[in-house]
């Protein structure tokens, strides 16, 4: 998103509503409404310019809690109305929320197309790995085995990597955060909104009732310094308390290494999310516990792609450079005849 | 070269067939005989008639395409009931059209495809036209084609094989000398389509057009030529127009009127898709179109669309109907305008997707869950289909509703010459969107209307969320049951408090009597034929054609009650007689056909005096 005007007093205040927010008690999307509301203010549009569109499930309950135009839709078809949105108004700053059954499984053909299209649009999906709003069955993100309600054998079902997903769709800006981690996440949303282009952010989101505790393997706060890798444009691919350990390119695959006191980190991979050639980002977003630690931050981050609503204006403005049709001669045709009375 | 008049026959109308191979550009020479026979003053109405398949193998009864129009001097409202003339370009397009021939009719043939190998592809083992009786029963008038076609252009530098392809427009100018058609508008339209791209192309084709217009002045055959003269229409500028093409303009005027920016999302399916390409190609207008990955995203992008203030409008056939059904739930319990074309074929299913077909009146009522009366209209001719698209607009847009608007395949591929409108005379459209001065209450109502008002992102003061689980007046969500059931009744009585708005309803003949014939949509020429036809045969007979079919007319309970009689043709199992049987609990007689084809008027007029006759 690339909307700004002048410097705004809002503060997050001015986003929350008067709603009760009816998710459950413990619900990572508090977490991540509140680093909303925390980034919202901060962007310098004005909030009458937001808008908030959702599909169905828990985290689409979204825009009933911001004060601003939102619109709940339909399960999985968000993007479509949020294309709408942005095409009929590209002055807006339209940020849609979705989760991993309703982006990945019901809606997931108009998330590719929405993502390949590069509307200037801010796409949010939670992933907590589980259908929460319809009571705890396995979706299109579970591991293979996961015992749900829907699956007390295991799923066989092979999980959608979101984030190889928004590759495959050639998405312009790719980034994961954790709904444990405030300030990432302030700055995340913050970079997807500076991107112009469709910003896909997978935030990893905790259900505390039916599948609790499913990133603690990673984002855990005793594990996080060792499986966590936060990605930083121009710098050395490194983890672990104080940087211990690196990531290296061998062959095609990527491994990790022991960083010693002192040891060279020359041949370490230098995280470049500018990187026209998608092997990169690929590589990091197949990274998964337990063999590699799990990169936070963008992946990937193309510019120069035009957005899709600038290119449906600017046919209009060029086939309207000599003026506007009229609508009489339109009715009139090229081949009219008179009758006379 | 305008044709003399000397040897002519003075007819009131004719009507023409051209049949060949869907590659034998049957099409282009229909629509180049409408344009003639306009340009001449008759009044037309054609019928385009193609198979499923672009390119069925050459030469078979699958791949065969046609194109039929009625032309006259007198008020022309179908395309024929049966052809006069037909012109046939090889065996398959013989067989699969003589049944329809009536014997004396006249028949063109081109003999060079009656070869053995395109004769026994059609399944014929010899040759009809070697069939003395055959022979005798039509007026068969037998053209080398092909070989003609290709003398007349031996000077031309067009290849060998694309000089045959020429031949239709030679046959084309045999009928033009037949029918004594001007040539004019045919060479104004080659020289307009190739004369700078494919110049060569451009004089093959007028070369043709004229060799085939004077092989009929040489022809002793060909000496029954007829004249049909301009037919007695309202002074005015006039042109010819599809149904497809006048939705498109209605359209445009529809958001013009109504000062609102036009958004059109659609997906690729028969045969609406000619109006996702018209709009396409009018951005000079402002018009925005999105071609959407399916039917369900069209529609959602124009209530998105709609939501952030445009005038939104997909148009779609019944398979895409079936999936956009949610989302149309959607824009009913969030009350936002869209306008949503159904130009109707043959189903279920995929169906008959080329034939026509009035099959989904009782879908657009009804196939959405919970209680979700929309308003329904259809257009009932290819020129009405211009007032329809602005009084649909009109609808979505005062009444805050998905307004859901039925062309048919017939309707939409059929053309007639249409009194253009003048702009500056076309109704006003007036619909403010909510003051940001005033506290915004999402679901307070007008009370003339009870619509809402549509507040649009982008105005401070004025931010609300909407979204499909049911509101309270102020926009807040609700699980109150009681809150639930006032919402329901009043959406139900916002589509209700629509018919208090329409004109009153206009009948054919007298408002009593013996027979009212009542029908909607596409069956209007062929009614009103049968039904001008038997009144000037002194039968007490009216009809009535609805535009509205939900709400319908408030006025049309005390018309049922006095006709003895209620007959409803559709060209369905008896959708509408279901509707006006349930909803006026009167007796009504059901006519029907689903055969892909429109009602004849003779078999509408022989149904119509069986109950007329009946005690």
């Amino acid at each position: 998103m690339s909307t700004t005007t002048e410097e705004s007093t809002l503060t997050k205040k001015d986003f929350v509503t008067t709603n009760d927010v009816r998710w459950c008690p413990g619900c990572g999307d508090y977490a991540i409404l509140n680093a909303v509301q925390r980034t919202l203010p901060e962007l310098g549009v004005p909030k009458e310019k937001f808008v908030v569109v959702s599909g169905i499930g828990c985290s689409s309950r979204f825009p009933y809690y911001m004060n601003t135009y939102g619109f709940h839709t339909i399960h999985g078809r968000a993007p479509t109305v949020a294309t709408g949105v942005k095409v009929a108004n590209p002055d807006l700053s339209v940020w849609m929320i979705t989760g991993d059954g309703d982006g990945l499984s019901i809606g997931a053909n108009h998330l590719l197309h929405l993502l390949r299209r590069n509307l200037d649009i801010n796409v949010l999906l939670f992933n907590n790995r589980i259908y929460g709003l319809t009571k705890g069955q396995y979706s299109p993100t579970s591991e293979v085995g996961k015992k749900t309600k829907s699956t007390p054998a295991g799923s066989v079902d092979y999980p959608v990597n979101p984030l190889l997903f928004a590759l495959g769709s050639e998405a312009t800006f790719i980034a994961r955060t954790t709904d444990t981690d405030q300030k990432h996440m302030v700055e995340t949303f913050k970079a997807a909104q500076a991107h112009k282009g469709t910003s896909f952010v997978e935030v990893f989101q905790n259900c505390v009732i039916f599948n609790n505790k499913t990133f603690d393997s990673v984002t855990g706060r005793d594990v996080r310094n060792d499986q966590v890798m936060l990605l930083e444009e121009g710098k050395p691919l490194v983890y672990g308390d104080g940087g211990t350990k690196g990531i290296r390119l061998k062959g095609l695959n990527l491994e990790t290494v022991d960083l010693d006191e002192g040891s060279n980190t020359e041949d370490l991979l230098v995280h470049n999310p500018k990187d026209p050639n998608p092997a990169y980002a690929t590589l990091l977003a197949q990274m998964t516990f337990p063999t590699y630690p799990t990169p936070l931050g963008i992946l990937r981050q193309l510019e120069g792609r035009e957005t899709y609503e600038d290119s449906v204006v600017g046919q209009i403005q060029l086939a309207q450079a000599e003026g506007e049709g009229s609508l009489q001669e339109l009715l009139t045709g090229n081949n009219s005849w008179i009758v006379e009375s | 070269m305008s044709p003399s008049t000397d040897s002519f026959e003075e007819i009131e109308s004719a009507v023409v067939r051209f049949a060949g191979d869907s590659g034998d550009g049957m099409q282009t020479v229909g629509e180049r005989f409408t344009d003639s026979s306009a340009f001449a003053g008759n009044d037309i109405a054609t019928l385009p008639d193609f198979p499923a398949e672009i390119r069925a193998p050459a030469g078979t009864l699958a791949g065969v395409s046609g194109f039929q129009l009625q032309f006259g001097s007198r008020k022309i409202l179908t395309p024929g009931d049966e052809p006069d003339a037909l012109v046939a370009m090889n065996p398959a397009a013989l067989k699969a059209n003589i049944d329809d021939l009536p014997e004396g009719g006249m028949l063109v043939v081109n003999v060079d495809s009656f070869k053995k190998m395109n004769l026994s592809k059609a399944g014929y083992e010899k040759s009809p036209l070697e069939d003395e009786d055959f022979r005798k029963k039509y007026h068969l008038i037998e053209l080398d084609l092909t070989s003609l076609t290709k003398e007349a252009l031996k000077d031309s530098p067009l290849k060998p094989s694309d000089k045959a392809r020429c031949k239709n427009f030679f046959a084309l100018g045999f009928m033009y000398y037949v029918y004594g058609r001007p040539l004019e508008p045919t060479l104004k339209f080659f020289n307009e389509k190739w004369g700078e791209r494919l110049p060569d192309l451009a004089d093959a084709n007028s070369t043709a057009l004229r060799a085939g217009f004077n092989l009929g002045d040489t022809m002793e055959t060909a000496r029954n030529r007829y004249q049909v003269s301009k037919a007695p229409v309202q002074a005015g500028v006039y042109r010819k127009i599809a149904g497809n093409e006048a939705l498109v303009y209605g359209l445009v005027a529809g958001a013009k009127q109504a000062n609102r920016e036009l958004l059109y999302a659609g997906y690729p399916i028969t045969p609406a898709s000619p109006i996702l390409e018209g709009l396409s190609a009018l951005k000079k207008f402002g018009v925005k179109t999105l071609q959407a990955e399916d039917e369900i995203a069209a529609m959602g992008m124009a209530i998105g669309a709609s939501f952030a203030g445009d005038l939104s409008v997909v148009a779609t056939s019944g398979p895409g109907m079936c999936l956009k059904s949610e989302f149309i739930g959607l824009a009913s319990i969030t009350e936002l305008p869209v306008v949503i074309v159904d130009v109707q074929r043959g189903g279920p299913s995929t169906g008959l997707p080329t034939k026509t077909e009035q099959s989904d009146l009782l879908q657009s009522l009804y196939a959405r869950h919970g209680d979700c009366p929309l308003p329904v209209l259809a257009a009932h001719s290819p020129s009405d289909c211009f007032d329809c698209a602005i009084e649909a607009s009109r609808i979505a847009l005062t009444y805050m509703t998905p307004v859901i608007l039925l062309s048919d395949l017939y309707v939409a591929n059929g053309a007639e010459p249409w009194k253009i409108p003048n702009v500056s005379e076309l109704p006003e459209i007036k619909i403010k969107f909510a003051d940001p001065n005033q506290e915004l209450v999402v679901y307070k109502r007008d009370p003339q209307t009870l619509a809402r008002t549509q507040a649009i992102p982008g105005q401070a003061g004025l931010e609300h969320r909407i979204g499909g689980l049911e509101k309270s007046e102020d926009g807040g969500v609700s699980y109150d049951p009681e809150n639930h059931e006032k919402m329901t009744y009043l959406r139900a009585e916002k589509i209700n408090c629509i018919a208090k708005s329409y004109e009153p309803i206009s009948v054919q003949g007298e408002k009593s009597g013996k027979l009212l014939v009542i029908g909607w949509g596409g069956t209007y020429g062929a009614i009103s034929s049968a039904t001008k036809i038997l009144q000037d045969e002194g039968f007490s007979v009216s009809s009535l054609h609805l535009r509205h079919l939900n709400p319908l007319p408030n006025d049309l309970e005390s018309l049922l009650s006095s006709f003895e009689k209620v007959i409803v043709p559709e060209l369905n199992l008896g959708q509408l007689s279901t509707i006006l049987k349930a909803k006026y609990l009167c007796d009504i007689v059901s006519c029907n056909k689903v055969q892909g084809k429109p009602f004849k008027v003779a078999e509408l007029r022989e149904e119509f005096v069986k109950h007329l006759s009946a005690n």
